[in-house]
């Protein structure tokens, strides 16, 4: 087959592929992820100013109730719904990241707690672990050299 | 001796082999679908009480092929190959089905292509005389093909408009040869090896553009082979081209000058699943073009109500490591032709 034949027949393929309703997406994604950020700041407030818990305590608390919500709606076969509507919204916040760890975890437990679930927990969030993790360093250096 | 080989790619089979019996089975998802009421038996369950989904696919593999031996009348003793494959790394499925059905075996690899290229195999086998009888069958599953080829089951990702969802069944069909097949009312007359082609669709969510050229150059092989068109045949039956895949190979087949008659070609994957059903392109997977082959195809080649089919299941030939590599994918279709035969009397 001629490379012209090939690429005159991928010219098609996009031409004829359906495509993403952008318009519809991105406004999922905006609500869904709103919504899930109201829902954070709701209770990031009340454990700031309903149990005082001071700045520090109250962010981590926060984040550790997003995850464990996160958590339970994964392993009741929910979140995969949510994110089936809302696409973005539900992946970028850290509920989604939860989402990314918790389903590999319920994927490959029957190949065993070591080499199922601890070595796929991060298949899809290693990625994002390695190049954060990696760049936070980098801009800490940069950051550290300019003061 | 006369040759069988007609053309470049196509083998005559002279003695013409019977289709004595076939079977399918198939998920909930699938039994909810237009079609839901022709399969065989249904599993109600994704695990069919099995510990594992991939134990769960070689069970629905197994109840086709004991379900097609039984309705042949036959005891699994008397099936002299089985010729079966799956979607899963090592064709477990299949090879884990036959160390309990102890037939011997030949475990066959063509992806989705597998149910045409089991019966092209076994329709010469059979023509060859080199069996009387076997079984030629295949399987999948939705969740093992998504662990194997995807995310996770859990993960809160949106699929593309182009994906196809992987059908949860199986088809088996018991293939004869010898004077007992001549009272099969479905023969097999033709077969057309395919050959491999990639035109460069990189894009693993979009299997039936992968897939449609070599439908189309397996149809086209066949139909200069024979010399015969869309006109000759009752239906055109591809695996799972899917809703994009099909109209893809409509345009190809006619750039190469073969007109479609749309009401002729029937795609599996687009017609197992309804719209409602939301699965985007359609189904995909072997068991795809196997249940609905079994379930719906090969019941009306039975009756009469379709007198001769053209079947060609494609498949997509690439792997979770080629598809990060960057490695396009080349697809393969080979092609069987079914035709009724009426009730020899005597």
């Amino acid at each position: 087959m001629s490379n012209d034949y090939a690429a005159r027949y991928q010219a098609m393929v996009s031409r004829l592929a359906p495509k993403s309703d952008m318009l519809n997406g991105i406004l999922r994604a905006f609500f869904v992820g709103g919504l899930i950020c109201m829902i954070g700041q709701a209770i990031n407030d009340l454990y700031n100013y309903g149990m005082c818990l001071g700045a520090d305590a109250t962010a981590a608390a926060t984040s550790i109730t997003l995850i464990v919500i996160s958590a339970l709606l994964t392993g009741v076969g929910v979140y995969d719904r949510i994110g089936k509507f809302a696409g973005a919204g539900s992946i970028v916040p850290i509920t989604g990241f939860a989402n990314s760890v918790i389903a590999p975890a319920m994927e490959f437990r029957r190949e065993g707690l070591v080499m199922g679930v601890g070595a796929k927990l991060f298949t899809l969030a290693g990625p994002v672990l390695v190049y954060g993790i990696s760049s936070s360093v980098i801009v800490g250096l940069i950051v550290c050299l300019l003061k | 001796m006369m040759s069988r080989r007609i053309g470049r790619q196509t083998v005559m089979l002279k003695n013409a082999p019977g289709v004595t019996a076939w079977a399918s089975v198939a998920g909930q998802k699938e039994h909810d679908g237009p079609y839901g009421a022709l399969f065989d038996a249904v599993i109600s369950d994704e695990l069919n009480g099995e510990s594992s989904f991939e134990a769960a696919e070689r069970s629905i593999l197994e109840k086709a092929i004991k379900l097609c031996a039984l309705k042949a009348n036959r005891k699994l003793d008397e099936v002299q190959m089985l010729l079966a494959g799956d979607l899963l790394n090592q064709i477990i499925s299949a090879g884990f089905a036959a160390r309990n059905l102890a037939i011997p075996f030949y475990g066959l690899y063509g992806a989705c292509s597998t149910m045409s290229e089991s019966l092209s195999l076994g329709s010469m086998i059979a023509d060859g005389g080199f069996a009387d009888r076997m079984i030629c069958a295949t399987c999948s599953h939705f969740c093992t093909a998504e662990r194997q080829y995807r995310a996770p089951l859990e993960l809160g990702n949106q699929r593309t408009p182009t994906a196809q969802w992987t059908v949860t069944g199986a088809g088996a069909v018991m293939v004869s040869s010898g004077a007992a097949a001549r009272q099969d009312r479905i023969a097999l007359t033709h077969t057309t090896c395919g050959r491999v082609i990639d035109l460069g669709i990189t894009d693993q969510n979009n299997m039936g553009a992968a897939m449609a050229p070599a439908a189309a150059d397996t149809l086209t092989a066949h139909f200069d082979d024979t010399g015969r068109g869309f006109d000759d045949f009752d239906l055109v039956v591809t695996g799972d081209l899917g809703i994009l895949g099909r109209e893809l190979l409509i345009r190809l087949l006619d750039e190469k000058g073969i007109r479609v008659k749309e009401e002729r070609l029937f795609d599996c994957g687009s017609e197992i699943f309804a719209k409602r059903q939301d699965t985007h392109c359609g189904g995909s997977g072997c068991g795809c073009a196997a249940s609905m082959l079994c379930a719906h195809i090969l019941p009306q080649l039975y009756t009469g109500r379709l007198k001769r089919v053209l079947f060609m299941a494609t498949g997509a030939l690439l792997s979770p490591t080629t598809t990060m590599q960057g490695e396009s994918i080349p697809g393969v279709a080979h092609a069987v032709v079914f035709e009724h035969r009426e009730e020899i009397p005597g």
